[in-house]
C-alpha cells in the first residue's frame, strides 16, 4: 500500500478537489465514448494525431492553448473570488497557493507559448510560400512533447498534488524542506518536457525561415509576422537551454539531495532566481514579439496601408531581443546587490522602452492617412495600443530601482505584467485567431458576437487589473490568500472580481461564437475576405494540404497586395507533382513514452523510469533506421482541388 | 530526390542542407547549455564549497591528461573519417569512425575511474554545491559522449548496410560536427575547471 | 459607443472615489527613505502620464479622422515607407525621457541604499531582523533584548536593519518608512530606516513563503528616544531571557503573537555575515559577502 500511497492526493478538506476529479473523469469518459460512438478513432488518428502538416499542428497547438486558457482562467476566477471580500474562506491558504502557482505556469508555458507557437506553425510557412516547415516530423514531436508536459502538469492536481511555490518557484521554498510533496517535481518535469519541445520548435523555425522562403523573398521582404517569428525563435534557442539547466539542478536538489539551491553545504538560493530570470526575461519577449508581428499584419490590413517604418520595426525587434538578455536582475532589485548593479540594470531595462516606443508610434503612423475598418481583429489591435502603452509605462516605473523597492512583490507588479501580457499577447492571439480563422476553416467567425466578446474582455480587463495598481501602492502584497478588513483592500478587490467575471463571460462568448459560426456562417467566403496584403492570402481558404499549387515568386513584402493592385505576377510556371512528408505515429508515441518517463520520475519509481528510458532509446534507434522519403501529390489531384476552389492563377 | 553533384555528398540535397543548418543551430543551443553550466560552476567554485573539499584537493592530473589526449585524438580521427568520406573511401571512413568510437569509449572509461576516485575521496553529488556542479558539468559532457557512441554505432551500421549515399553521408558529417563540439567543450572543461582548479 | 461613455463615466467615478480616500501607504511617507521613493514615483507617474496622453490623443485623432466610414469610398490610402525625421523624433524623444529617468533612478537608488542625508555621520542603531516561517525576530544587540513580530524604534535616528532568514527568502517591508529588501539564509542585507514622526507603522514580509504568508506581518512603533529607552528598560525588568531551546521552539513553523525577551539569539545563532557567512572561507573572499555598502 505504501507504494500506492504516494500517488494519493495530499490532504485537502476541500470538496472542490473531489468535484474536479469527478469532472475530469466524466469529461475523459465522454470524449472516449463520443469518439467511439461516432467511429472517429480512425479519423482522429490518421488525420490529426499522426499528422505532420504544419497547419494541423498549428491548430492542435491553438486548441490546446484554448483548453489551457480555460484551465488557467478558472484558476484566476477562483483567486479573484477568494480575495473579493476580506477574510474569505472559499479557498484555504494551501489551496490558494497551488491555484496561483498553476495559474502562472499554465498561462505562460501552456497557454501563451502554445498559442504563439500554434500561430507561427499555421502562418509562417504560408507567409513565406513554403510547403511545410523544415523538419515536419520534428515539428509534430515538438507539439506532442508540449502536450505531454501540459498533461503531466495538469494531472498533478489530482495525482500527488500541485506545485505550490509560485510559478517563479524560488528556492529554498521550492526545495524538499519547505515543499515536501511531489508538486514541484511535476513543475520540473512538465516544464522540462515541454521546454525541450519548444527548443526543437526554435531550431525548426529558424531553418524554415532561413532556407525555405519563396523565390524573391529576401530577408527584408518578409512579412512582419515572419520577422517576429524568426527573432522569437532565435531567443528561444538561446534562452531555453538556461531553463533546461535550472530545472535539472532543481530536480537534482529535490530528487537526489544535492545542494545547489539549499542554504547549507555551499548551496545558494539566489542562484535559482538568477538562472530562472536569465531564461524568464527573454521568455517575456518570446511571448510579446510574435504578438507584435500579428498586430503589424492586422493593423496594416485594416488601415489599408503598408506598414509604416518596416526597417525600424525590424531593427527595434532585433534590439529588443538583445536587450532582453541584459535585464534579468530587475526581477530582484531587492536582493541586495547594491546601488551600482541596480542602477545599471535599471537603465538597460528602461532602454527597452525606446524600441518598444518606436513600434507603438509606427503602428499609429500606419493608421495615419489610412482607411480604418473596425473589424473585430482591428478592434483588439486598437485597444491594444493604449492599454499596452499603460502596461509599458508602468514597466518603466518598475524599472526605476529605488521605486521598485516599493512596487516589488505587490499587486502593482501583478497589475503591470497582466497589463502587458493580456492586451499584448492574449488580445493579439484572439485577434490573430479571428483574422486567420477563414484561412484555417474556410468560414468567418460572427462579427457581432465577436464584438460583444471584445467589449466584455476589454472592460473586464480594465476592471480586473487597474484597481490592483492602487491596492499595490496601498501596500497589498501579491499572493496573499486573504487580508483583513482594516487594510481597505476590500472594495477594489471586489471590483477586480467583477472584472474577472466579465473577462470570463468574454471568453465564453468566443467559444459560443465558434459554435454559432460553425453552424450558421456561410461557407463561401472566398480567398480574400479581409482585403489582406501578405502572401498567405494568395492561397485558398481553407488552405489545401500542399499550401500553394505553384510556388509563388515574391517581389515585395506585401506580395499579395502588389499582386492585386499593382499587377505583380505571383505564380509563374505550371502545376507539378508536389513532394510531401508522410504522416507518422512515431512522434506521439515517443512523446507518450516521455510522459511515462517523467511521471515515474516525479514519483521516484525507478523501475518505471528505466523501462521508459529504454523505450526512449528504442524510439530513437527506430527513427535512425527509418527510411521515409515522403510521398507525392500528383498533378491531376492538385488540378482537381484547385478547380474546386475556382482555379489556380 | 534532387541531387546537386557540384556539392559534397552531405550537402547534396535540400534536406541535407537544412539538416546541417539545423544542427548548427542545435549546437548554438548546446553552447548555451554548457555556458550555463560553466557560469554556475564559476559561481560555486569559490563560494559553494561549504564544508566539502575544494577542487585543488580532489583533482588528479594523470586521468585528466589521458582523457584529454584520448578525446583530442578522437576529434582528429573523426576529421580523417570525413576526409575519407569526401574522397569516397568507405572502408577507410568506417575504420576511422571505429577508431573514433573506441577512443570515445576509452575516454568514458577513464572518466568513470575519475568519478570513482571522487567518490572515494568524499566528493559526491551530495557533498557540496561545488562538487555537485562539478559532477553535473562533467556528467553532462560524459552523457553527451556516451550518446555519441551509440549514435556513431547506428551510423556505422547504416553505412555498412546501405553504403555511402546522400543520407548516410549527411548523418556522418553531422555526427562529426557533434563530436568536434564535444571536444571543444572538453577543452573548456580542461582549461577552466581542471587547470584553473589545480593552480 | 454608449458603452464607451458609460465606461469613461465609470472610470471618472473611481478616480473621484479614490480622491476621497486616505492617501495610499506608499505615497504617504513618514521617513526620508520612503519620501525619496514617493517622490520618484510621482516624477515617473507624471512623466509617464504625458506619454500615455500623447498616445491616446494621437490614437483618438487618427481613429476619428481616418476611419473608413468617414471617407470617400474611392479613397486609396497612400504607400508611405517611413521618414527619417519622423522616425528620428519617435526615437529621440523616448531616449531623452529614458535618459532623464535613468538619472533619477541612479541618484535615488544610491540615496535609499545609504543612510539618509543628515544621518551619514551618526552611529546607527543596529537591529537584526530575521524571518522564520512565519514570524519576524528582532534582535537589539546594543540593548540586549529581542522581540517577536513587533519592533520599537526611536524617531529621528538612523536604524540599520540587518536582514536575514532562518529558511525561505522573505522581504522586509515597511511601506511608509522605506522600500523593501530580501532576507535570505546565506547572506545579510542592510536597510537604513529613519522615522520622522512617532506612530504605528505597518510592516510585513512581501515575498511569498508558503502557507502562513498572508499573516506574516509585524508592527513598527516609532517613538521619541526617551520613550524608547524606558521601553528597553521595561523589557529588561519584565521579560524572560531567551535561551537556545526557547529560540528553537520559536523557529517552529506557525504564527506567534508579539513577544519580548532579554538577550538576543545572536549569541548562539549569529547572523550570516562576516566570518559566519556560509560562503566565506579564507580572507580573500571578503568582497563576496561584504554587501555592506556605506
Amino acid at each position: 500500500m505504501d507504494f500506492l500511497d504516494r500517488f494519493s492526493i495530499p490532504p485537502h478538506d476541500d470538496p472542490m478537489l473531489y468535484a474536479s476529479i469527478v469532472a475530469i473523469g466524466l469529461v475523459s469518459i465522454a470524449i472516449v465514448a463520443g469518439v467511439t460512438y461516432f467511429k472517429k478513432w480512425g479519423y482522429l488518428w490518421n488525420e490529426w494525431l499522426t499528422t505532420v502538416d504544419h497547419k494541423r499542428i498549428g491548430i492542435m497547438y491553438i486548441i490546446s492553448a484554448l483548453l489551457m486558457l480555460f484551465r488557467g482562467g478558472a484558476d484566476a476566477v477562483m483567486m479573484r473570488l477568494q480575495t473579493a471580500v476580506p477574510e474569505n474562506s472559499f479557498l484555504n491558504a494551501q489551496h490558494y497557493n497551488e491555484v496561483f502557482t498553476t495559474h502562472g505556469v499554465v498561462m505562460i508555458i501552456f497557454m501563451a507559448m502554445a498559442f504563439i507557437i500554434g500561430m507561427m506553425n499555421f502562418v509562417v510557412p504560408l507567409q513565406i510560400g513554403a510547403r511545410d516547415v523544415a523538419f515536419p516530423r520534428l515539428n509534430a514531436l515538438s507539439f506532442w512533447l508540449y502536450f505531454a508536459g501540459a498533461m503531466l502538469f495538469n494531472i498533478s492536481f489530482v495525482v500527488g498534488g500541485s506545485p505550490d511555490a509560485g510559478w517563479t518557484n524560488y528556492y529554498p521554498l521550492a526545495g524538499t524542506e519547505f515543499s515536501e510533496h511531489v508538486g514541484v517535481n511535476y513543475y520540473n518535469w512538465a516544464l522540462q518536457i515541454s521546454g525541450t519541445g519548444t527548443l526543437m520548435t526554435g531550431i525548426n523555425f529558424i531553418v524554415t525561415i532561413m532556407k525555405m522562403r519563396a523565390p524573391g523573398m529576401k530577408l527584408m521582404k518578409m512579412p512582419m509576422f515572419t520577422w517576429s517569428a524568426l527573432i522569437t525563435n532565435l531567443i528561444i534557442v538561446f534562452a531555453f537551454p538556461v531553463l533546461t539547466i535550472a530545472l535539472l539542478l532543481g530536480t537534482f536538489d529535490r530528487q537526489f539531495f544535492t545542494n545547489f539551491f539549499t542554504t547549507t553545504d555551499g548551496g545558494m538560493d539566489m542562484m535559482w532566481a538568477n538562472l530562472f530570470w536569465i531564461w524568464g526575461h527573454p521568455e517575456v519577449y518570446i511571448l510579446i514579439l510574435p504578438a507584435f508581428g500579428i498586430y503589424s499584419q492586422i493593423i496594416a490590413t485594416f488601415s489599408e496601408r503598408n506598414l509604416y517604418g518596416y526597417k525600424s520595426m525590424v531593427a527595434s525587434m532585433v534590439i529588443i531581443s538583445l536587450l532582453s538578455f541584459l535585464v534579468w536582475v530587475h526581477h530582484f532589485f531587492t536582493m541586495g546587490q547594491g546601488a551600482v548593479t541596480n542602477s545599471i540594470f535599471s537603465i538597460t531595462t528602461m532602454a527597452i522602452a525606446v524600441p518598444t516606443g518606436i513600434k507603438i508610434f509606427n503602428w499609429l503612423l500606419t493608421m495615419w492617412k489610412g482607411k480604418i475598418r473596425f473589424t473585430t481583429p482591428m478592434m483588439y489591435s486598437v485597444a491594444f495600443i493604449p492599454l499596452f502603452t499603460i502596461g509599458g509605462v508602468t514597466g518603466v516605473m518598475l524599472a526605476m530601482a529605488s521605486a521598485d523597492y516599493q512596487y516589488h512583490n505587490t499587486m502593482f507588479l501583478v497589475a503591470h505584467f497582466h497589463n502587458v501580457i493580456i492586451p499584448g499577447v492574449v488580445f493579439a492571439m484572439i485577434a490573430g485567431l479571428i483574422y486567420y480563422w477563414p484561412k484555417m476553416f474556410g468560414f468567418m467567425l460572427n462579427e457581432r458576437i465577436g464584438k460583444y466578446a471584445f467589449w466584455n474582455i476589454v472592460i473586464g480587463f480594465c476592471l480586473a487589473f487597474f484597481p490592483m495598481y492602487i491596492t499595490g501602492l496601498n501596500g497589498q502584497a501579491r499572493r496573499m490568500y486573504t487580508y483583513s478588513e482594516a487594510t481597505g483592500f476590500g472594495p477594489l478587490s471586489m471590483l477586480s472580481f467583477i472584472g474577472a467575471l466579465l473577462l470570463a463571460v468574454g471568453f465564453v462568448l468566443i467559444v459560443y461564437n465558434v459554435y454559432y459560426s460553425f453552424r450558421y456562417a456561410p461557407r463561401n467566403v472566398g480567398d480574400d475576405p479581409w482585403n489582406a496584403r501578405s502572401l498567405e492570402w494568395a492561397t485558398h481558404n481553407p488552405v489545401p494540404e500542399y499550401n500553394f499549387a505553384i510556388t509563388p515568386t515574391v517581389q515585395s513584402e506585401e506580395a499579395f497586395w502588389d499582386y492585386k493592385k499593382n499587377g505583380y505576377k505571383l505564380f509563374n510556371g505550371e502545376i507539378k507533382d508536389i513532394h510531401m512528408p508522410n504522416n507518422s505515429g512515431w512522434s506521439i508515441i515517443f512523446a507518450g513514452i516521455f510522459f511515462v518517463f517523467a511521471f515515474f520520475f516525479v514519483f521516484h519509481v525507478w523501475a518505471g523510469v528505466i523501462i521508459a528510458f529504454l523505450g526512449i532509446i528504442g524510439c530513437m534507434i527506430y527513427r535512425s533506421f527509418e527510411k521515409d522519403d515522403g510521398h507525392h501529390i500528383h498533378k491531376e489531384e492538385i488540378e482537381e482541388t484547385e478547380k474546386k476552389f475556382g482555379g489556380a492563377e | 530526390m534532387k541531387q546537386d553533384s557540384n556539392l559534397p555528398l552531405e550537402y547534396s540535397t535540400e534536406t541535407n542542407e537544412m539538416n546541417i543548418l539545423g544542427f548548427w543551430i542545435f549546437l548554438g543551443a548546446e553552447i548555451m547549455l554548457f555556458a550555463t553550466l560553466f557560469t554556475t560552476y564559476f559561481v560555486y567554485v569559490d563560494r559553494g564549497v561549504g564544508s566539502g573539499p575544494a577542487g585543488s584537493e580532489i583533482f588528479e592530473i594523470t586521468p585528466v591528461l589521458i582523457e584529454t589526449i584520448l578525446l583530442l585524438t578522437s576529434s582528429f580521427t573523426i576529421g580523417l573519417a570525413v576526409h575519407a568520406m569526401r574522397i569516397n573511401r568507405v572502408k577507410a571512413m568506417i575504420g576511422f569512425m571505429i577508431v573514433t568510437l573506441l577512443l570515445g569509449a576509452a575516454f568514458i572509461s577513464v572518466e568513470v575511474y575519475e568519478f570513482i576516485h571522487y567518490y572515494h575521496v568524499g566528493a559526491t553529488l551530495q557533498t557540496s554545491g561545488f562538487t555537485a556542479i562539478l559532477l553535473t558539468t562533467l556528467g553532462t559532457h560524459g552523457a553527451h559522449v556516451t550518446l555519441g557512441l551509440f549514435w556513431g554505432i547506428m551510423i556505422i551500421i547504416q553505412i555498412c548496410r546501405n553504403g555511402l549515399n546522400a543520407r548516410t553521408a549527411n548523418k556522418s558529417f553531422i555526427f562529426s560536427l557533434y563530436w568536434h563540439f564535444l571536444d571543444v567543450m572538453w577543452i573548456f572543461i580542461f582549461s577552466f575547471i581542471y587547470l584553473k582548479g589545480m593552480m | 459607443m454608449k458603452l464607451k461613455w458609460a465606461y469613461l463615466a465609470f472610470l471618472t467615478g473611481i478616480a473621484g472615489f479614490l480622491a476621497g480616500c486616505e492617501p495610499l501607504l506608499v505615497l504617504d511617507p513618514k521617513g526620508p527613505q520612503a519620501d525619496t521613493t514617493a517622490n520618484v514615483i510621482w516624477i515617473s507617474i507624471i512623466t509617464m502620464a504625458v506619454i500615455v496622453i500623447v498616445v491616446l490623443v494621437m490614437l483618438t485623432v487618427i481613429l476619428l479622422k481616418y476611419r473608413a466610414s468617414k471617407q470617400d469610398p474611392d479613397y486609396e490610402p497612400p504607400h508611405i515607407e517611413g521618414n527619417k525625421y519622423v522616425e528620428g523624433i519617435i526615437v529621440g524623444i523616448p531616449i531623452i525621457i529614458v535618459a532623464f529617468l535613468s538619472v533619477v533612478s541612479t541618484i535615488s537608488t544610491h540615496q535609499v541604499e545609504n543612510p539618509p542625508a543628515g544621518y551619514e555621520e551618526d552611529e546607527p542603531l543596529v537591529i537584526y531582523a530575521s524571518s522564520s516561517n512565519w514570524k519576524w525576530h528582532f534582535s537589539y544587540p546594543e540593548q540586549d533584548i529581542e522581540t517577536v513580530n513587533y519592533v520599537f524604534i526611536p524617531t529621528n535616528q538612523n536604524i540599520e536593519f540587518r536582514l536575514y532568514s532562518h529558511g525561505t527568502i522573505t522581504s522586509f517591508w515597511i511601506p511608509q518608512l522605506a522600500g523593501q529588501k530580501y532576507a535570505m539564509a546565506d547572506m545579510t542585507n542592510y536597510l537604513n530606516v529613519v522615522a520622522d514622526e512617532p506612530g504605528e507603522y505597518f510592516g510585513r514580509n512581501s515575498n511569498f513563503n508558503g502557507e502562513g504568508f498572508a499573516e506574516n506581518e509585524f508592527a513598527v512603533t516609532a517613538m521619541p528616544p526617551s520613550e524608547f529607552d524606558s521601553w528597553v528598560e521595561d523589557i529588561h525588568n519584565t521579560a524572560e531571557p531567551i535561551t537556545e531551546e526557547k529560540f528553537e521552539e520559536l523557529l517552529e513553523p506557525g504564527h506567534l503573537g508579539q513577544m519580548a525577551f532579554t538577550g538576543t539569539h545572536q549569541a548562539f545563532q549569529p547572523a550570516p555575515e562576516g566570518e559566519n557567512s556560509p560562503h566565506n572561507h579564507g580572507p580573500s573572499d571578503s568582497e563576496d559577502d561584504g554587501g555592506h555598502h556605506h
